[in-house]
């Protein structure tokens, strides 16, 4: 940023946007702000309810003039959106949500109004059992080119051959650490738990999140992220128990807490790993060598959208690279599409918290579905928060 | 407004006098029926049904949600102990500044006090408490104690920042009720009770606050069946260390989509709030001789 009035101020818009930015996966807005409040929810149903959404009888090629998307809040270039209104006259009304079983719970309510939306990776089969996901025409896609997409990040988008999500980003989730304060060098979940005990007691956090936290317990012991066995888990809930009184807390609104040098150590994702970096050097990301989690969110269309054409048409705008470098360039996390990566800066590509080196890569996990949705799991958790 | 009424009810015409209570107390009443009865009706259904495979709500009819109950005790007792302990905190600082506002204010500035007590309900509970955050973190307070000597000071997540939340965000509730007993209260017992020869010890005691418990026990329930379902202030400023109902409630909910067991829960809820108001209103009755309270 050049000098400007902008430099005295006490929190620059960009760091207020990257704060709202944390609202992308778990941080105070998808699962604490929107979730609390239940805002993302009542944005929803006060669209449908009121009739904000229309739902017009559109001939088989035509657009109409408006259509709904359901997002992370913070996670388009709003310049998109309103360049692709500029070229198709297609108005788009953005819905934010808090988590991922929110958006499920609307869908599955019916008639949520959307004609694109972004599930996570674990949801999508899910989606794709109950029925309410649309087997993508990829004929109306020409933007999307799958030889360009690395399979490993497209691959839940495809159900037994049939395409019903394609991806928009991906990114990881590992630990930052304040090197200042912990100088201790740390490269695993091992170190991460054990330093919670000892050097870094009381200044640790973990997410309010089952799958990560749960997950990364039994990286310790070197289980599977998604392990849903009887014995890994109450391995897990040993150490979780044992953890708990050394934490600084359960939350996965973590970044206030490290920027104000309370907490020293935190479970943290892809993004707020960046921007930590960005904001405060001696903050470091570390992805645990023995694995975690791997996750990209996609792009998909419900079964009842009530704009197609127009949610088909934003899809396919969203896939050429040079819009998509732009959403990137906004919301930080990593692409998916080398075309994409050919466009972005070098300092972006070279950053290791963005695209971690290739070894690092090898051992993480997609979160899976079943995992998600375990009630054993959600159980331990609860154990875990009321112990 | 007054001559159209007025002439009604002159006419004692009695259709239109019924007609106009229907009309008047209708939008109440469909409000109440539409999004608390409706939704109650809802909740009880789901909570004799089942999860269904991928979460949500499934047809059945089991008690196996209210049997599971014990699965969520430590939030139950965390909630019970949370509640009458912030309410009393509250109650504690509340009292005084209720009665400084009715009794030793001056007339000039009553007003303006009562509305600085009012002002911050202005802003969201979220907004204030996200504010705490910030002044209670290791940039906020401990930072200016470090600056005069006491170092390594930790505010933030501990159950003292979550006392504080609670006094500072339910203040109000607990201020104006005691604020209006004892705003009533006869000047004149209390002189009575001086000429008489009582301490002013003895007459705050015998006087004073026994014809102020009313406004005490209205705004004791009402933070107190608040704070049953708190869960913003332990999540923001408890580091979510400390589990309680509430915080049961929105992880059933909106994270394993459990919803018969956080309907089942609910209601508990519910009906633990309906005892604890029942409960209040014994006791004030009993305490304040016989008058009749109105909770809320």
């Amino acid at each position: 940023m050049s000098k400007s009035y902008r430099d005295g101020l006490p929190i620059s818009p960009e760091n207020f946007v990257d704060q709202l930015m944390r609202l992308k996966r778990g941080s105070i807005g998808r699962r604490d702000f929107l979730g609390l409040t239940g805002l993302g929810i009542a944005t929803a149903v006060m669209a449908r309810e009121i009739g904000i959404m229309p739902t017009p009888a559109f001939a088989a090629e035509s657009l109409g003039d408006r259509m709904s998307i359901a997002t992370w809040p913070n996670y388009h270039d709003p310049a998109t959106f309103e360049n692709f209104k500029k070229d198709t006259g297609v108005a788009v009304e953005v819905n934010v949500f808090g988590s991922n079983e929110e958006m499920l719970a609307k869908l599955q309510a019916g008639a949520s109004g959307w004609s694109l939306f972004v599930p996570t990776n674990y949801t999508i089969s899910t989606y794709q059992k109950l029925g309410i996901i649309e087997a993508l025409d990829m004929a109306k896609l020409p933007n999307f080119d799958g030889s360009q997409e690395d399979p490993r990040f497209t691959s839940e988008g495809t159900i037994d051959g049939t395409t019903y999500a394609v991806p928009k980003n991906w990114g990881t989730t590992g630990f930052a650490v304040n090197t200042k304060q912990l100088t201790k060098p740390m490269t695993s979940w091992k170190d991460f738990w054990d330093t919670a005990m000892a050097e870094g007691d009381g200044r640790t956090m973990v997410h309010d999140y089952q799958l990560t936290t749960i997950g990364n317990a039994l990286k310790y012991y070197g289980y599977s992220f998604n392990s849903l066995k009887q014995d890994e888990l109450a391995k897990a809930e040993e150490l979780l128990l044992k953890v708990k009184p050394h934490l600084f807390a359960v939350s996965s609104d973590y970044q206030p807490g490290m920027r104000a040098g309370d907490a020293w150590m935190t479970m943290c994702w892809t993004n707020d790993g960046a921007q930590l970096h960005r904001d405060i050097p001696e903050i470091a990301y570390v992805l645990g060598k023995e694995g975690g989690e791997i996750w990209t969110d996609f792009y998909a269309i419900p079964k009842d959208a009530p704009n197609k054409p127009a949610g088909y048409a934003l899809l396919n705008y969203l896939m050429n690279p040079q819009v998509a470098v732009k959403e990137h360039l906004a919301n930080g996390a990593p692409s998916t599409d080398a075309r994409v990566n050919k466009l972005l800066p070098k300092e972006v590509l070279d950053n290791p918290i963005l695209y971690p080196a290739a070894d690092l890569l090898t051992p993480l996990e997609f979160g899976a579905a079943a995992t998600l949705t375990d009630p054993g799991r959600a159980e331990l958790m609860a154990r875990f928060k009321s112990a | 407004m007054s001559a159209g009424t007025g002439a009604v009810s002159m006419h004692g015409n009695k259709l239109r006098d019924n007609l106009l209570t229907a009309l008047l107390l209708g939008p109440a009443a469909a409000w109440l029926v539409v999004f608390l009865v409706l939704p109650f009706i809802a909740i009880a259904v789901f909570s004799v049904g089942e999860r269904a495979p991928e979460g949500g709500y499934q047809a059945a009819f089991t008690l196996a949600q209210y049997a599971n109950l014990p699965a969520r005790a430590t939030a139950f007792w965390n909630t019970m102990m949370l509640a009458p302990m912030g309410a009393l905190a509250c109650l504690l600082v509340a009292y005084p500044v209720a009665y400084y506002l009715a009794l030793q204010a001056p007339q000039r500035w009553r007003l303006i006090l009562l509305a600085l007590v009012v002002i911050p309900f202005w802003t969201s509970l979220l907004m204030r408490t996200y504010a705490w955050m910030y002044v209670l973190g290791g940039r906020g307070i401990p930072a200016l104690l470090a600056y005069v000597g006491f170092e390594d000071i930790r505010l933030i997540n501990t159950p003292g920042a979550v006392l504080l939340g609670i006094v500072y965000g339910y203040l109000p509730l607990m201020i104006l009720p005691i604020y209006v007993s004892l705003e009533r209260l006869d000047r004149r017992l209390l002189e009575a009770s001086a000429d008489l020869g009582a301490t002013p010890l003895s007459t705050f005691l015998g006087v004073t606050l026994k014809l102020s418990l009313p406004g005490v026990m209205t705004g004791f329930s009402l933070v107190m069946i608040l704070l049953l379902g708190e869960y913003l202030i332990p999540t923001l400023l408890g580091g979510g260390k400390v589990f309680f109902i509430g915080n049961a409630l929105v992880d059933l909910f909106l994270q394993s989509r459990n919803w018969p067991f956080g309907s089942a829960i609910a209601i508990t809820l519910v009906l633990v709030s309906v005892v604890v108001l029942i409960a209040a209103n014994r006791i004030s009755t009993q305490v304040s001789g016989a008058r009749r309270v109105d909770l809320i």
